[in-house]
């Protein structure tokens, strides 16, 4: 257990170094192509930032209004407000807000920017199928979301990605508007190695935006892991999530309110996936959750 | 002139390393006793469910009368407790008490019925998970402030400053056997 946590935390950490790999490749292929270009990273770093800095700041809001979430009566769902209290307790931290999204399709999901404005909201669904022990381990999950600041991380991998785009839009933008014929003017006599240059920095940002992409998705996966890990790091009790997710896998209903925007909050993929049909490798690459077979197979190992 | 600047150097570094050093031992030891505290809000708020519950099945089986008396008899005891030893034999005859208690309503298909009841159960289990929680987080603040101060190398700010190792809090060997519950 402590094992996968460390892991997990190491494995994100490397994920971010690599983001900051995509970033300056980017980068140096423009500075390649029309030497010069600093300002325009800069720029779309500034952008990028401010686009995810709102999403981040209001995280808690947007999902809970995106989800059609209800805030869960004290007395009706005492229960659900008993367990957290008590995971809050062995976790240290503060009760976040509590929501109910009307939905049979049993799922949850955690979010806000730090652990002093959080929100978890669970569907009635959930409520209904779990037993007591099952429904501890899934909250003591999206407790853990919280605990590790993953909208944090979340919004940081935005921006990165968001950065990559705007980059590789601002330079293939001016490779196209005469860019290529002012770098020609600048040392017209670059020959063949300008040549090759400038089409390998063309390829990096055509191709940054699609690796940011499937970053973002992998560094998702990896923060599932790591809740399930911190999750039974609470409970101490494995085989409580076990069960939780082997009943989440035979479950065949899809959360109603659900966007790709807000996929990656849910305990699991509320989306219609090729997950459920046993997709190929390939597929797995866009999900934004590790298959509920891989993470029961690791808290089994633990 | 370098020399001066490589030794004034030296000496932010170090008066930084004392300052974020030691305010993080201070933080994490707060922590410790911060969690040692949150047990005992826990244990009261079970304490305090107590009597509501006794009151609800007296309502519907008034002859079981000796099962009443142990358990206000266990919860009188666990309330005046002292030392932590006592504390937790006491908490445990008080949970033998309890389970008692739990048997008597079996016999009683009204009273398992009752919603007031059914919530009272409800609010017991988590009053006893809370209590769990609040050990395991103490053990869990014990276990990063002991780590914190053998570290090298705040072990030498926690020497100096006289920072001691804090114990685990432990069933006592009296936990783990059965109580014995007089009827």
């Amino acid at each position: 257990m402590y094992d996968q946590i460390a892991r997990n935390k190491r494995r994100t950490f490397l994920m971010l170094l690599g983001f900051v790999v995509v970033i300056t490749l980017a980068a140096t292929a423009i500075v390649l192509l029309f030497g010069g270009g600093w300002v325009g990273v800069v720029i779309a770093f500034v952008i990028a930032m401010a686009l995810a800095w709102g999403s981040y700041y209001n995280s808690d809001k947007i999902a809970i209004a995106a989800s059609r979430a209800k805030p869960a009566d004290e007395t009706e769902y005492r229960r659900y407000h008993n367990l957290v209290e008590g995971l809050c307790i062995a976790a240290g931290l503060p009760k976040p807000k509590l929501f109910v999204v009307d939905d049979p399709a049993p799922n949850a999901f955690a979010t806000g920017r730090n652990p002093k404005h959080a929100a978890m909201a669970v569907t009635t669904g959930l409520l209904e199928k779990m037993n007591r022990v099952e429904l501890e381990a899934v909250l003591a999950h999206e407790l853990s979301h919280i605990k590790n600041y993953d909208i944090l991380v979340t919004t940081i991998a935005v921006t990165a990605v968001g950065t990559i785009a705007l980059i590789s839009d601002i330079g293939l933008r001016f490779a196209f508007w005469g860019g290529m014929s002012d770098r020609r003017d600048n040392n017209g006599d670059s020959g063949p190695i300008g040549a090759v240059i400038a089409i390998a920095s063309l390829a990096v940002l055509m191709l940054a935006p699609f690796a940011g992409y499937l970053m973002q998705m992998a560094m998702s996966r990896n923060r599932e892991y790591l809740a399930d890990a911190s999750g039974v790091q609470l409970t101490r009790y494995p085989p409580g999530l076990i069960s939780a997710l082997e009943k989440l896998r035979d479950d065949q209903a899809v959360v109603h309110h659900a966007t790709k925007a807000t996929a990656q909050m849910w305990i699991e993929q509320p989306l219609e996936t090729d997950q459920k049909k046993a997709g190929s490798k390939f597929n797995n690459l866009f999900d934004t959750h590790p298959p509920l077979e891989d993470r029961i197979r690791r808290l089994q190992e633990m | 002139m370098v020399a001066v600047i490589v030794i004034v150097v030296l000496v932010i570094l170090l008066l930084l390393f004392f300052w974020l050093g030691y305010n993080r031992l201070v933080k994490k030891r707060n922590q410790v006793d911060n969690a040692w505290s949150q047990i005992d809000v826990q244990l009261k708020r079970r304490h305090d469910l107590i009597p509501n519950l006794v009151e609800t099945v007296k309502g519907y089986a008034a002859h079981e009368r000796g099962t009443f008396e142990a358990v206000t008899a266990a919860r009188a005891n666990a309330i005046n407790a002292q030392t932590p030893v006592e504390q937790a034999q006491a908490e445990n005859v008080l949970s033998g008490a309890l389970k008692s208690l739990f048997a008597v309503a079996e016999a009683y298909p009204d009273l398992k019925a009752n919603q007031n009841f059914l919530n009272l159960q409800e609010e017991l289990t988590s009053a006893e998970d809370r209590v769990a929680y609040a050990r395991q987080f103490y053990n869990d603040s014990v276990l990063g402030y002991n780590t914190q101060i053998q570290k090298f190398p705040t072990v030498l700010l926690a020497g100096m400053f006289h920072f001691e190792k804090r114990e685990y809090f432990d069933a006592a060997p009296e936990d783990t056997e059965t109580p014995q519950v007089q009827f």
